[in-house]
């Protein structure tokens, strides 16, 4: 890896105080008190007393000097908030911009953290799923980071989130105003599937010239007899641009239209930003004898019995036996606890 | 067969021409490409363009389907100036009322697409979002290619060359387009399977009343298909007319060349 030298193993301990606000996150207009780089030659033992901004039961919460808030510096933070603010004006439009090495690599969701770093401020708490989950290799590394690296909070309830930065889902929970929604995706461009020259998909999204999208979806009919994207469903975005949302399943399709949240996208390999503002129409794509449909499993779920939410089929032991369970985990957690119980235990496979 | 075509010419002559070129010209640096090239093209007519290798065939067609830009001349199409249309519009032509196929069907097709998905491209860009009807006209065009219905899922790479010239005439007259560019149509292809072609776009153009310019070097294809006759040479248009006229009583020295030395093959 060329990039900086892991951040995550240097950690300093740096009271980042309790100056939790109940205000809603956005991008500020300044970043007075965000921590600065020092450059003393001691390695960065800190002085100030290591407080951590505990109060909410998460263990380590060390905050690094050695970096700017949130890692990346001021300047490319104003930049990306360039290309946000320009993405929320022209909703599904791909904005490009100067994609930073992040101390990750590339899948691992740099566009995502970019647009995560470039939006939060000290107030914010932060939630990060992968696939639904919040516990997974790649969601906890992207929460420790931050944590480290920005000192704010992190939550895995999507009601007490301010920000969410996710890999192939959206939340169950309904998003409120206030709320931002940052999304990991792998190839931004909806058309390259069928015309990999970068100049002529431009030229096609200019002059939204869009009948190759449709290609794709003839090319599945006529292959598997149904539309059999499943994932990265290409939408309409408010009547104009071709959007790919990022490779969540098309049970989430309805989800991206008339959200109450902002809906950000980066990619970081592509160096691409795309939005969704509040309340912004979204149509997936489909004909006329083969309609949209955002299918899921045919089950509930055997945990909390819900029968809407997006389902993973799930091997419970070596015998085989599989049992359905809703993938957003807080969302299965939260209805587990309000006494809400499905079949339970696991059943036989077929 | 002359008979039919001098019967034409003074009921065309009333009609507004569907393609009118003047003194079209381009460059390439120093070199001409082409020059001072004028003519008209009537609904329902079929020109072909003539001469030999670097006379400013595919410079002339490519300038007239828009797909570079003159740097003089004017070029109206329906009575439309073309050149100065906005970049919108023009595409909008070339999928619309415009169709244009090359010489290589592998520039012309989408390889990784099926048949029927390369047939219904251009009825998808045009706002076709019914899968059955679609289909169904998929079907029908490739069936006047002579490609069987139950090849419309494979993909072009499985077809053969003469196959996948076929596959991108049905591709281009799907939506039929008001005039359609040629560029050596039959190039590339064995000599029976050219034949198969020419007469499968004889009966193309008979049926359907194409209006089309047609560019090659093969004086066969143009005997078969065209009604008029442009013979070019280093750029310039050297002599013009019907076709029977041009190759049975060639005027200019250069076409006397090129009609003999056919004749001698
Ligand atoms: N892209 C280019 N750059 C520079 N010169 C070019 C270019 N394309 C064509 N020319 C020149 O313009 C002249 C006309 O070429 P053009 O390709 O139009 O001829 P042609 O009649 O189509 O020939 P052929 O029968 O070999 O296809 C030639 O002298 C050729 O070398
Ligand atoms: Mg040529």
């Amino acid at each position: 890896m060329t990039g900086p030298s892991m951040p995550l193993a240097a950690v300093d301990p740096v009271a980042q105080g309790d100056h939790r606000l109940k205000e809603p996150p956005g991008p500020p207009p300044q970043q007075k008190g965000h921590r600065t780089q020092h450059d003393e030659a001691d390695g960065g033992e800190d002085q100030k007393a290591g407080e951590g901004v505990g109060g909410r039961g998460h263990s380590v919460t060390r905050v690094m000097s050695d970096y700017n808030f949130a890692y990346l510096d001021e300047q490319t933070k104003r930049m990306i908030r360039r290309a946000l603010l320009k993405a929320l004006a022209v909703p599904g439009y791909q904005v490009p911009f100067a994609s930073r090495e992040m101390p990750m690599p590339y899948g691992w969701g740099t566009g995502g953290v970019q647009v995560t770093a470039a939006c939060l401020v000290p107030e914010d708490r932060l939630k990060v799923i992968d696939q639904g989950a919040d516990d997974t290799t790649n969601a906890v590394s992207i929460r420790r980071f931050f944590e480290r690296t920005a000192g704010v909070a992190t939550t895995g309830h999507t009601e007490a989130a301010t920000l969410i930065q996710t890999r192939h889902r959206i939340p169950e929970t309904p998003l409120t105003e206030g709320q931002i929604l940052v999304y990991q995706v792998p190839i931004p461009e909806p058309l390259r599937f069928l015309e990999p020259r970068e100049t002529e998909t431009r030229k096609m999204h200019e002059l939204e010239e869009y009948g190759l999208m449709y290609v794709k979806l003839y090319e599945d009919i006529a292959r598997h007899g149904e539309i059999a994207t499943a994932y990265a469903y290409p939408v309409k975005v408010a009547g104009r641009y071709v959007m790919d949302p990022s490779p969540i399943p098309k049970f989430d399709n309805p989800k991206l239209g008339g959200c109450a949240a902002i809906q950000l996208f980066g990619a970081g390999r592509e160096a691409r930003i795309y939005a969704l503002p509040p309340w912004t129409e979204v149509v997936s794509l489909d004909f006329e004898d083969h309609p949209f449909v955002a299918s899921k499993a045919d089950h509930s779920c055997a945990l909390c019995g819900a029968g809407n939410s997006y389902l993973d089929e799930v091997i419970t032991d070596d015998r085989g036996s599989r049992m359905f369970v809703c993938s957003d985990t807080d969302f299965c957690a939260g209805r587990q606890a309000a006494g809400k119980a499905g079949s339970e235990g696991p059943k036989e496979g077929a | 067969m002359m008979g039919a075509a001098d019967l034409n010419i003074p009921v065309r002559m009333k009609e507004q021409p569907l393609l009118s070129v003047r003194d079209l010209g381009k460059r390439y640096g120093q070199r001409i490409g082409c020059r001072g090239v004028s003519f008209d093209l009537y609904p329902g007519e079929v020109l072909g363009i003539v001469g030999e290798s670097g006379s400013g065939k595919s410079t002339l067609l490519s300038c007239l389907a828009g797909q570079q830009r003159p740097d003089e001349g004017r070029i109206l199409f329906d009575g439309t100036d073309v050149l100065a249309l906005s970049e919108a519009a023009r595409r909008r032509l070339l999928r619309g009322d415009w169709a244009y196929v090359h010489q290589n069907p592998r520039d012309g097709l989408r390889m990784g697409v099926s048949a029927g998905g390369n047939v219904g491209e251009r009825l998808m860009a045009v706002g076709a979002r019914n899968y059955g009807v679609i289909r169904e006209t998929a079907i029908d065009w490739l069936g006047r290619v002579e490609i069987a219905a139950e090849r419309i899922d494979d993909r072009p790479s499985a077809f053969s060359g003469g196959m996948q010239q076929r596959l991108q005439i049905a591709r281009n007259l799907v939506t039929g387009p008001r005039l359609v560019f040629m560029d050596e149509p039959t190039g590339g292809l064995d000599v029976s399977v050219q034949a198969r072609l020419l007469d499968l776009l004889r009966g193309l153009v008979r049926d359907l009343g194409l209006s089309a310019i047609i560019v090659t070097h093969d004086l066969a294809v143009v005997r078969l298909l065209a009604d008029r006759l442009m013979v070019m040479k280093s750029g310039h248009v050297v002599e013009t007319g019907l076709t029977d006229q041009v190759l049975d009583d060639p005027q200019h020295g250069y076409t006397q060349l090129l009609v003999s030395s056919v004749l001698q093959v």
